[in-house]
């Protein structure tokens, strides 16, 4: 059920850093008092920073009259907006149908093993994190993964943890 | 006549490798070694032959599958400088039988007529392919509304998202409703796991969807237009975004729109942020307003009172993209395909256990066993096909023995699947079916929005029984708990989403009741998926001794000295399958 990731993401609500708020302005100003403005604002900023600090949220509600309440509870529905800092490279790997009947848990694990962490979370360097989704649209070359913006097809295991390993060589240099 | 190259560049023709294909093309023209047009293109729906280069030159056209960097610069040396086709890799071509015809033999493409034939970031090349010639001829023709709604049903066009209302007549009542204002929404939420067949069109032809949502406008008189996309899909919304500022330029939207006096219309493209139950029409409305995208309750239907309390006419992907083709061909032309009551083609993403996965367009009384043998070329690896899975989370599973099954509406209705959109997940005999359930109950589970009870518990608890099930912890009593929760769930949510969840362990109930009871009561998994089932034994000709098993088990459940045969210890053993994936010389069977 929806509901319950609110509790899991509430103490993490705290950013850890501060963030430069006037990044944001222009998007307030774009859609400020505009019907429906609600998620384009949560996208928008989440853009920006890579997830939705707290300050963030507060200062679209002093700005645009949205209410605290009901941005959180938009924010926590949908799947998409994040309230802790990801890494920079987020690994999605795709459980839809046609992936887990070609063992799409056997890529996640590979990758939890390799990584060392779990679903969700994100590599102590800050490079990786690992998330599952339900669906990428690529079921034909189950099972698939998707990293930044690039899918990769037809995976193994092994394979999987290998293009991981070169994205990591390909940091280093 | 100068030498075409054109490259397949959809999301999994990106993902199997298409853009270095591309990038290689590219630079071989720039080199200058010889002189040729390069182009893009969509899916043709052959997902498992990507990347696809096709070439066309006097001698008609010549698609070649599997192309990689290699293949590339045989390619161009041998059929673009030489002028010798490379028969080895041909899929499809006029001149040549492949192996590769039959997946097109069965198809007729509506929806999909243009996609992997044209560019879709150039209007002008869907305007050649008889592109708004619909909405140009509605224009100049002085065709009413009435006479638009009129096509529309004539055609038996029914909702492809997967409910199969008929599409005029949906028309019809938005049409009748009297407001100042008046929306239409394409719902391009495609949340189906193991479905594409939206994201192929909108990346293949978003034209054709926005000119099917400009007709639409006219014939319910609407002035605004939404397509509500999934954020998963950036190329499709990146194109869509590219065919609407050029709509506009050519006067396809904004106002007086083809020259038709008072008839301003325009589309937004308003992403998706991830919740299956927004693909539910009460659910997407409220979230295009911003909110948390929970359904509510009909009556009043979106034609009455939808988006901002105005008439609203929703359609998915696939329906408007078949308005343009009815109007241009007559509604006749449409309604000479299919059965009695559902007419004209349906586009399906076949995937899983199969052969040739990908995305076909087959018209409606086709059977199962046309699509999976024929077209879809079997199963993979030669093993025995066991079930399709039609309509995602709210569909069944269709067993073996109903292949013969033909597609329309009520025939897959009556298997207890459902139409769907058009996800066809195919399964094999190494899938477990009660696995599948729990995998099917987990999604909805988690898509639950939480609002009606026994949507937000019963799924759980569901999820809860199936999951103990494949465990071997399972219950005689909980195959009875399972049906009575199913169809308490069924009757008492408000949405799409509650009303057919429990359908995958209904239908695999109906027709796989014998795995739940080798799981129930004989702790078994037939399919050897449910590793708790399992039994893990070193095949004693096969093993080397390499102790790579022993050293990976946690539980030191195997023993073995260095070349020596080892053995599982049945009474330690977890079966957690470690030594199974650990082991390279397949010395470790499991049953």
């Amino acid at each position: 059920m929806r509901i319950q990731r609110v509790l899991k993401d509430k103490e993490l609500t705290e950013a850890p850093e501060p963030v430069d708020l006037t990044l944001i302005d222009d998007l307030i100003k774009k859609y400020n008092g505009k019907p429906g403005n609600m998620i384009p604002l949560l996208q928008g900023a989440q853009s920006v920073y890579g997830y939705i600090p707290a300050e963030v949220f507060r200062k679209i509600s002093h700005e645009t009259g949205l209410t605290l309440s009901d941005m959180y509870g938009v924010a926590t529905f949908y799947a998409q907006f994040r309230l802790k800092p990801v890494g920079k490279h987020v690994i999605k790997v795709c459980h839809g149908t046609a992936c887990h009947v070609q063992n799409a848990d056997s890529i996640s694990d590979a990758i939890r093993e390799s990584l060392k962490i779990k679903d969700g979370e994100t590599t102590p360097d800050g490079l990786f994190t690992l998330e599952s989704v339900a669906c990428l649209g690529c079921c034909s070359l189950a099972p698939v993964m998707m990293i930044g913006d690039d899918s990769y097809g037809k995976l193994t295991g092994r394979s999987a943890v290998k293009i991981i390993r070169e994205i990591r060589a390909g940091e280093s240099n | 006549m100068e030498t075409r190259v054109i490259v397949g560049l959809g999301s999994c023709g990106i993902a199997a490798g298409a853009g270095k294909v591309f990038e290689a093309l590219r630079n071989i023209k720039e080199e200058g070694k010889t002189v040729f047009q390069l182009s893009r293109t969509s899916c043709i729906g052959m997902c498992y032959r990507e990347p696809l280069v096709e070439v066309i030159d006097d001698k008609g056209s010549v698609i070649y599958g599997n192309v990689d960097e290699e293949r590339v610069a045989e390619i161009v040396s041998r059929h673009l400088i030489n002028k010798e086709i490379v028969s080895e890799w041909i899929v499809k071509s006029e001149n040549h039988e492949t192996i590769d015809d039959t997946f097109f033999g069965g198809q007729v493409k509506i929806a999909l007529r243009n996609c992997g034939f044209i560019d879709p970031e150039k209007i002008e090349e869907y305007q050649s392919a008889g592109g708004y010639k619909a909405l140009e001829m509605i224009a100049a023709g002085k065709v009413t509304p009435e006479a638009v709604v009129q096509k529309v049903m004539d055609s038996g066009l029914r909702g492809r998202g997967g409910g199969g209302f008929p599409t005029g007549l949906k028309w019809k009542l938005t049409l009748n409703s009297p407001s100042d204002e008046k929306y239409i929404i394409c719902n391009a939420d495609e949340g189906d796991p193991g479905a594409f067949m939206d994201r192929s069109l909108l990346e293949g032809d978003p034209h054709s969807v926005l000119e099917g949502m400009i007709i639409g406008a006219y014939a319910v008189k609407a002035s605004g237009g939404v397509i509500y996309c999934r954020a998963e899909y950036p190329l499709a919304i990146k194109r869509l975004n590219i065919a609407i500022l050029q709509a506009r330029e050519k006067g396809y939207l904004g106002k007086n729109i083809a020259g038709i006096k008072g008839f301003n219309f325009d589309i937004y493209v308003k992403e998706g942020a991830g919740a299956f139950v927004c693909g539910e029409e009460t659910a997407l409305m409220a979230s295009v307003e911003g909110r948390r995208g929970m359904p509510y309750k009909k009556p009043p239907f979106p034609s009455e009172s939808g988006l901002w309390k105005k008439p609203t006419n929703i359609n998915n992907v696939e329906t408007w993209a078949n308005i343009p083709w009815i109007i241009t061909e007559g509604p006749a032309s449409y309604a000479s395909y299919g059965t009695e009551k559902s007419k004209g083609t349906k586009v399906f993403a076949l995937t899983g256990k199969i052969n040739r996965g990908g995305l076909v367009e087959v018209p409606m009384g086709i059977s199962l066993r046309e699509i999976i043998y024929e077209l879809g070329g079997g199963i993979q690896n030669g093993r025995q096909f066991k079930a399709v899975q039609m309509g995602g989370p709210s569909g069944g599973c269709i067993p073996a023995a109903l292949v013969d099954t033909i597609i329309d509406y009520d025939s897959v209705t009556s298997t207890g699947a459902i139409m769907g959109s058009g996800g066809m997940v195919v399964m094999d005999e190494t899938t477990c079916m009660v696995d599948v359930a729990r995998f099917f109950l987990d999604f909805t589970y988690k898509e639950s929005c939480g609002k009606c009870t026994f949507c937000r518990v019963g799924t759980k608890r569901m999820l809860e029984t199936l999951s103990r099930i494949c465990e071997g912890e399972g219950k005689e009593s909980d195959i009875e708990l399972l049906e009575e929760l199913a169809y308490q769930i069924k009757d008492s949510s408000l949405c799409g989403l509650g009303q057919t969840a429990p359908n995958p362990v209904l239908t695999t109930l109906k027709y796989f009741r014998n795995e739940y009871l080798a799981h129930i009561t004989d702790k078994k998994c037939i399919a050897g998926v449910c590793t708790k089932l399992l039994t893990y034994e070193v095949i004693p000709e096969n093993c080397t001794g390499c102790t790579v098993c022993a050293k990976n088990c946690s539980v030191n459940a195997i023993s073995g000295e260095r070349k020596q045969i080892h053995f599982v210890d049945q009474a330690i053993c977890i079966k957690c399958g470690v030594c199974f994936s650990k082991c390279t010389f397949d010395a470790i069977r499991k049953y």
